[in-house]
Parts: structure tokens; C-alpha cells; sequence
């Protein structure tokens, strides 16, 4: 039971600047080989957990300050960034953090930095495979590059380093429809094909559940609610608050004063 | 015209000399955003240390040369391992405080080991390196340091066009928590362009002092022509350096050349201020990429 546990996050609490707490107790599990989606609205804390998770916090002045992550049996807060992904835990920032004046190319040689020295033409090769339309514009700065080209740029880029846990922040942040599609079928891919373990953060919940195996929704720095995916998919907060399909019915009055009490739980 | 010519050559070896140096202030700046004042220390460094192992030492003039390169390399990381390293994430003001007191501390243990007289390189130089072109003459000096010169930025292009190492040292200059996100060391890439600052400092370092001979004073006030250059140039460009470098050290020769000679100490400083005022970040000064 315990060896198929790829990180586990116990009751941690996250202060940044000495002062500012975002998280308050959160646990979480992440099996090996799974989807774990995280979900939740702006500001409830996303991507401070998955700073937690990658070191990240470090330079933010933030830190863990009760509570244990541990990464394949072993404590890793705040530990530094260079140990971690050096450990196989490599976070894909939000908001497609390119290297502007660098080519695709040499973008995707920077994932290579935690085994400086190793051969990489595979790895590059592997890239190229699940995201071809970078290997046509490997020799163009990234700075020109469109805003699916770029995801997919960093998703490449992160698997350069043979990653046991990747971490993505919010792919399909500001994509049109069609390409958040192909860009999640790609991510279902690399977790089938290459068995790489994923931790999901995403707004659009819709997307996120049909990939995922097991989901958490987080509000206010803690955790509300957590299950399989699929039955994430098909409560009925998580359908009116994340998907936009709640049921209309003759009931509407009533449901609207339940779920004003649950907005407030929530929000 | 055919003094023009010769200024015209020496401008341009002058001025290829401070591009040279200013290198090592660009790739400071560009990885770290410290503003080293002790560049002119870096130099005088440089230039003391290869006096002492091929005059006094004796060495031979290759492996003198090749210990003080090895030497500034070690001391830059030095500098930034146990000085810069314990600022990062301060206070921009602090950095530069500390870089002032660097340079003071510097200067001062030169003025202390060697005084502030003049000191000779021994001749080393081959006379048969000079180039002559009818009246207009080459001293062998600058040829040396112009063929080294190129040897070294086309190894350095190569360096951070192709090595793993040096596109992970362009990544932190592009986007410092992308490069940390993916695990680059960025303190080890923050002491790399120190070790690699101190290295072309010393060999600009050299070379002027074979020129003007070695002296603490003269070496660092060298330094601080490094402002001008890269103002000219643009703080965060290794192209602009050079042709920053070569434009002061061409205005520089006209100036004394033309004009009067005592002009031409001041004319870097001159021009800095009409670009300040014209173009705040530089000529060259890399032009963000904006997304349409
Ligand atoms: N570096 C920081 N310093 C202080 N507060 C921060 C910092 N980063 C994020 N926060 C705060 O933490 C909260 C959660 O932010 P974040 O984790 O980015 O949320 P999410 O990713 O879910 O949108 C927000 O209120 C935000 O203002
Ligand atoms: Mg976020």
C-alpha cells in the first residue's frame, strides 16, 4: 500500500513573508502512475501547493510551516528547488514561463539542467514525437511563438527531465477550445505511454475530469472536497460551481438557497 | 589622412579592448542584475597578477599568461561565493554598497602589495606581430590582443550558442524562476559569470597594462569607462558591449587626436550623459519581444 504512493501531502500549512498564511492543513495523495487533478477558483491556492510540492516557495519568501510533504516515502519541504527536481519533481509554471530569446530547441535543453552532461537526443526525439508542431519551429525564438505552441513548449520542455511527478499549473489557461482538447489528450498520452505521475491544476474542471483518475477542490487555502474523478464529475457542487451545468428544474427556488449556503462555505 | 587612418586603427583596438571587459560587466549584469563597481579592480587584478608570475616569477610568458587566467577565474567565483551569494534577493542599493566596497577593498590591498608607482611587463612581445602599411603602424600589442580578442569571443559565441552550460546560463538571464523551475543552479550560473568576468577583465587588464604599463590607479579608473560603454551599448547587450567598446575608444583617439588631448579623458563621459538624456536604455538595449 505505501510504496504505490508517489507524494503525500500531510496537513501543511504555507506562510509566505512570515506573515501571509494560504494554506491551512491541506493533505492530499497522489498515487503513482495517477491524474490527480487539483481544482478550485482564482486565489484559492493552486498553485501555492504545487510551490509547496516543487520548492518553489523558497524564492518567494514562502515557506511550509506545520505538516510533512513527503515524496516517495521521504520528507522533501522545503527542501530547494535544485534538490527537488533533481528528485523527479518538475513543476510547468502557470502562464507559460518561455525562454523568449532562447530557440525551441535550446528552450527544451534547458529541461536538461538536472543531468547536465547526459546524452538528450532521445529525450528531444520523444518530445518532438508528442508535440510535432515544435520540431518544424525548433530553430525560432520562442518569443515569437504562439500561445499553444508555448504550452506545448513547456509541457516538452518539463518532460526533458525524465520527470517521475510533473506538475502542471493551469494548461489550458487562456487556449482556445480546440487546442485545450488536443493539449489534454496529450497529457492522457504521456501518462499512459510513459507512466509518468501528474499532478493537475486547472479552473476549467470540465477538461480536467475527463483525464483524471482522482480530483481535489480547494477553496481558502484548504480542501473541501475530494474523490474519484468521476463522481467529482458528477456532484452536484462541483457541477454547478465548476462545470456550469447544474440541473434546472421545478426545485429551483429551494436549490437556490442551498447553494447560497454552500457558496458560503465555499467562497 | 593618413593620421586619420592610424587613429582610426588605434580607436579601434582601444575600444576593442574595453568591449572586451565590458563583456564581463554585460554577463554580470545580465545573469544577476549587479552592478559590478569593482570592475576596474577586476582589471588592475589581472594585470598585477600576470606581472608577478612573468617578471618576478619568471614563468614562462604562455604559462604565466595561462595561471592568470586560471587565477581571475577562481577569484570571480571566490567573489561571488563568499561575498555576493550572502545578497542575493537584497536590496539593489545593498549590492551595489557591497560591489563600492569591493572595489575600495581591492585597490586598497594593491596600493598595499605594490605601491603606486608604474611597473613593467619584461618584453615579450615578438616585434615581427607589428603590421605596417606605409606610414601606418600597428604596434604588435594590439595585434596580440586583437587575434586573442577574437579567439575568445568566437569561443565564447560557440560556448553559449552550443553548450548545455552556457544556454543554461541564457536561460537565467531570460526568466530566472523558469530556469528554477527546471532545476538550474542559479547561484553556480550567478558565480560563473563572475569567474568569467574576472577572466576577460584580466586579460583586457593585461594588455592595457602592456600598454600603458601596470598601475593601480591608472588600471582602475580604466574601469569605470565600462559606464560609458554599456550605457552606449545597452546594460544587457553582449553585441552592444563591443560596439560600445569600439565607439568610446574611436572617440576617444579623434578626440585627442583632433582636438586636445586633455579633452579626451572626459569625452566618454560626455557622450553618457547626451545618450542618458536621448535614450535612456542605451542604443542597443535589448528590445522586448511584444506578443500580438
Ligand atoms: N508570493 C506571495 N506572497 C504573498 N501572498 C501570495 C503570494 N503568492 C500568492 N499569494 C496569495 O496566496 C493566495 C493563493 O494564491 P495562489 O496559490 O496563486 O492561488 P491559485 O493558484 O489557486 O489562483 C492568493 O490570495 C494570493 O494573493
Ligand atoms: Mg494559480
Amino acid at each position: 500500500m505505501e510504496n504505490n504512493i508517489r507524494l503525500l501531502l500531510n496537513n501543511i500549512s504555507v506562510v509566505y513573508s512570515d506573515v501571509i498564511q494560504v494554506l491551512k492543513g491541506v493533505s492530499l495523495t497522489v498515487k503513482k502512475g495517477q491524474i490527480v487533478s487539483l481544482l478550485g477558483s482564482n486565489g484559492a491556492g493552486k498553485t501555492t501547493t504545487l510551490k509547496a510540492i516543487s520548492g518553489l516557495l523558497k524564492p518567494e519568501n514562502g515557506k511550509v510551516t506545520d505538516g510533512s510533504i513527503e515524496y516517495d516515502g521521504a520528507p522533501v519541504q522545503n527542501s530547494s528547488p535544485e534538490e527537488i527536481t533533481r528528485k523527479g519533481i518538475i513543476q510547468v509554471l502557470e502562464g507559460r514561463q518561455e525562454f523568449k530569446y532562447l530557440t525551441i530547441e535550446e528552450n527544451l535543453r534547458v529541461g536538461t539542467a538536472t543531468r547536465w552532461g547526459k546524452p538528450y537526443k532521445k529525450d528531444l526525439e520523444l518530445v518532438y514525437h508528442y508535440f510535432p508542431a515544435l520540431l518544424s519551429r525548433k530553430k525560432n525564438m520562442a518569443g515569437y511563438c504562439s500561445g499553444g505552441e508555448l504550452q506545448m513548449l513547456v509541457m516538452g520542455r518539463g518532460l526533458m527531465a525524465q520527470p517521475k511527478l510533473l506538475l502542471l499549473d493551469e494548461p489550458s489557461l487562456g487556449l482556445a477550445p480546440i487546442l485545450v482538447k488536443e493539449i489534454f489528450q496529450i497529457i492522457r498520452r504521456v501518462n499512459e505511454e510513459l507512466g509518468t505521475t501528474l499532478m493537475l491544476v486547472e479552473q476549467n474542471a470540465n477538461m480536467a475530469l475527463q483525464i483524471a483518475h482522482y480530483g481535489y477542490v480547494m477553496e481558502n487555502g484548504k480542501i473541501v472536497m475530494e474523490s474519484d474523478a468521476n463522481d467529482l464529475r458528477e456532484n452536484p457542487d462541483v457541477k454547478e460551481f465548476y462545470l456550469g451545468t447544474a440541473a434546472s428544474g421545478a426545485l429551483k427556488s429551494y436549490k437556490d438557497v442551498k447553494s447560497y449556503k454552500r457558496r458560503k462555505r465555499w467562497l | 589622412m593618413e593620421f586619420f587612418l592610424q587613429l582610426l586603427v588605434n580607436g579601434i583596438s582601444l575600444g576593442f579592448l574595453y568591449a572586451l571587459s565590458a563583456l564581463g560587466f554585460v554577463m554580470i549584469f545580465k545573469s544577476s542584475s549587479v552592478l559590478n563597481f569593482a570592475h576596474g579592480e577586476l582589471l588592475a587584478i589581472g594585470a598585477f597578477l600576470f606581472l608577478v608570475l612573468s617578471s618576478w616569477a619568471n614563468l614562462p610568458i604562455i604559462v604565466a599568461f595561462a595561471f592568470t587566467l586560471i587565477g581571475s577565474f577562481s577569484l570571480g567565483f571566490i567573489i561571488e561565493r563568499f561575498f555576493l551569494r550572502r545578497l542575493i534577493g537584497e536590496a539593489l542599493i545593498e549590492v551595489i554598497m557591497l560591489t563600492v566596497g569591493l572595489s575600495i577593498m581591492f585597490k586598497g590591498l594593491l596600493l598595499f602589495i605594490f605601491g603606486g608607482d608604474i611597473h613593467n611587463y619584461r618584453q615579450f612581445l615578438p616585434e615581427g606581430l607589428s603590421i605596417t602599411w606605409g606610414s601606418i603602424g600597428i604596434p604588435s600589442v594590439y595585434v596580440a590582443s586583437f587575434i586573442i580578442g577574437i579567439l575568445f569571443l568566437i569561443l565564447f559565441g560557440f560556448f553559449f550558442k552550443y553548450s548545455s552550460q552556457g544556454i543554461y546560463m541564457r536561460s537565467v538571464a531570460d526568466n530566472q524562476p523558469a530556469a528554477l523551475s527546471l532545476g538550474v543552479h542559479v547561484r553556480r550560473v550567478f558565480a560563473l559569470s563572475w569567474a568569467i568576468a574576472a577572466l576577460v577583465c584580466a586579460m583586457s587588464g593585461i594588455v592595457l597594462g602592456i600598454i600603458n604599463g601596470v598601475n593601480v590607479h591608472e588600471l582602475s579608473s580604466i574601469g569605470l569607462k565600462v559606464f560609458p560603454v554599456v550605457i552606449l551599448g545597452g546594460l544587457d547587450s553582449i553585441g552592444g558591449a563591443i560596439i560600445g567598446g569600439i565607439i568610446i575608444g574611436l572617440l576617444e583617439t579623434f578626440t585627442g587626436g583632433y582636438i586636445s588631448t586633455s579633452l579626451r579623458e572626459v569625452i566618454p563621459y560626455i557622450v553618457l550623459v547626451l545618450i542618458l538624456m536621448v535614450k535612456p536604455y542605451g542604443l542597443f538595449g535589448l528590445v522586448e519581444i511584444e506578443r500580438v
